[in-house]
């Protein structure tokens, strides 16, 4: 009996005394819990851009993204071009990250001499966790692109407005894991001028983009937009006439302040006009550019420290 | 008959007993709630030492922690996408690459003062302390000694301490490429000031 007594007394006291042990962190974790936060994914993707086209991402608040984004000429051009090599057309931009939630960016292009300006705003971001946590992140863009090469036909009338074109999309994001992100790309494209009478001035498209991470600082993209069969004015195509529907695949490797892009496209633009509507390289006849982005982020304004 | 009653009597006393003693086992546990300190607010920082253009720092202001001044048990829970940077990328690539926190979302720390004796939390002064525990970082739990100091003022108990993490040991791998920005080992600041938790 006195044993048993012995035996229960002991118990009862290692039982304290675990439980208290425990019972500061499992307490800490209670707290902790109480006030969990919403949180918002980050990292969709690695750079604003998934080939050609945007990305979720935008550059954050303060941060100026410089981005020289390349093309050779076609694959299938043969040795005698070094299979494309020998030809190049470029695009020079800045990206500067206003808020957290809104970016704009101006670039040029050496394609039909072409400048270009966008704004890009998160209008949901996804996150979970706490209150209101989204599934999905969206963002708009608008982009106004202006071709300054010489007029064809000097001699009738032209119109400084027949250089301008407008793009307007929307993306629809999902970080599923870390391994896999999906994008959708609705698009709208006006051009003011196209050369064909039948050639439709507004074109739709659906384009679908996603990575795979191969590693942490590498991964795998992909990115097609599909011309939709929709005209608004009748007798009018939906699509201008020689053209392809844009395909990319590429990679981005990071490299602390760089990301690198290397892809193949069917594209030779990189304007949304450009490898959206007039995409002539049939990618599965060898039409292919070997080509790269380069994004160098530098923080022109710093974050504001929390204290 | 009497035999019968006596163990009887025997066994309601050893009843009695157990409960007096399960009653004190509590109130032993009781007792230890009451000498919980705590934070939600405690600050950790950090900076690699490595001469870089761009200084790799961080503060985070949310870190977790208690205390308790009876049994000097020692608990810090940091979650790691509460430390900023002043660069955005910098706090992405942190995140993303090196510390990983969708999959490690949090640091903890599991010890106790070594030397709690010479602490007195009713007395003004500031008492240096050795803290041994568990560090969990990356998903990987290391048992650390680190020195620090307990400071009372007015009723009030802070903690401060200085140390230094091996990247190496919480499996936290530089490339190449970066080696030269980033240090192999980051100097950490921990500095809390707790309130009796209620």
């Amino acid at each position: 009996m006195k044993n048993l007594l012995l035996i229960l007394v002991a118990f009862c006291f290692s039982i304290s005394k675990v439980f208290a042990q425990d019972d500061l962190m499992k307490m800490l974790e209670d707290e902790t819990k109480k006030d969990k936060k919403k949180e918002f994914a980050t990292a969709t993707f690695k750079t604003s851009r998934l080939i050609n086209g945007h990305s979720i991402e935008n550059a954050a608040a303060g941060v100026l993204d410089f981005k020289i984004s390349h093309r050779f000429g076609m694959v299938n051009k043969g040795g005698y071009e070094m299979f494309g090599l020998d030809q190049a057309t470029m695009r020079i931009g800045l990206d500067y990250g206003i808020s957290n939630r809104l970016m704009v960016g101006v670039g040029r292009s050496t394609f039909q001499k072409q400048y270009d300006a966008f704004g890009k705003f998160k209008i949901l971001r996804q996150s979970h966790g706490g209150k209101g946590s989204s599934p999905l992140s969206i963002s708009a863009v608008s982009t106004v692109m202006l071709k300054t090469l010489k007029w064809e036909d000097p001699t009738r009338k032209n119109y400084y407005t027949s250089r301008l074109s407008f793009a307007n999309q929307l993306i629809f994001a999902r970080k599923f894991n870390e391994g896999f992100s999906l994008q959708l790309m609705p698009s709208f494209i006006h051009n003011n001028l196209v050369q064909g009478s039948t050639d439709p001035n507004d074109i739709f498209a659906l384009g679908v983009g996603g990575r795979i991470k191969l590693t942490k600082r590498l991964s795998f993209n992909a990115e097609y937009y599909h011309v939709l069969p929709i005209s608004v004015v009748e007798g009018e195509g939906y699509m201008i006439p020689g053209t392809k529907n844009s395909l990319a695949l590429g990679f981005d490797i990071e490299t602390g302040g760089h990301v690198f892009q290397l892809h193949f496209t069917n594209s030779t633009g990189m304007t949304e006009r450009n490898f959206i509507t007039e995409t002539t390289g049939d990618f599965f006849k060898g039409d292919i550019h070997f080509g790269f982005n380069v994004s160098r982020v530098f923080t022109i304004k710093e974050k504001r420290k929390k204290k | 008959m009497d035999q019968f009653r006596i163990t009887k009597q025997l066994k309601l006393m050893t009843m009695k007993k157990i409960i007096f003693l399960s009653f004190f086992a509590a109130l032993a546990v009781l007792s230890n709630a009451q000498n919980v300190q705590m934070t939600k607010t405690g600050k950790i920082s950090f900076y690699s030492r490595a001469k870089a253009i761009e200084k790799v720092e961080a503060d985070n202001n949310e870190v977790s922690s208690m205390l308790n001044t009876q049994t000097g048990q020692f608990v810090f829970a940091v979650l790691i996408k509460g430390f900023h940077f002043s660069s955005a990328l910098m706090e992405e690539h942190f995140n993303e690459n090196y510390l990983e926190s969708n999959k490690f979302p949090k640091s903890t720390f599991n010890g106790k003062i070594s030397d709690l004796s010479a602490i007195n939390f009713t007395k003004d002064g500031v008492y240096a302390i050795t803290v041994d525990g568990d560090m969990t970082m990356h998903g990987v739990t290391k048992k650390v000694s680190t020195p620090g100091s307990i400071t009372v003022k007015a009723g009030k108990i802070a903690a401060f301490s200085k140390f230094n993490v091996k990247l190496k040991d919480y499996n936290i791998t530089v490339p190449s490429l970066v080696a030269d920005k980033i240090s192999e080992e980051i100097d950490v600041t921990v500095d809390c000031k707790y309130e009796p938790k209620s």
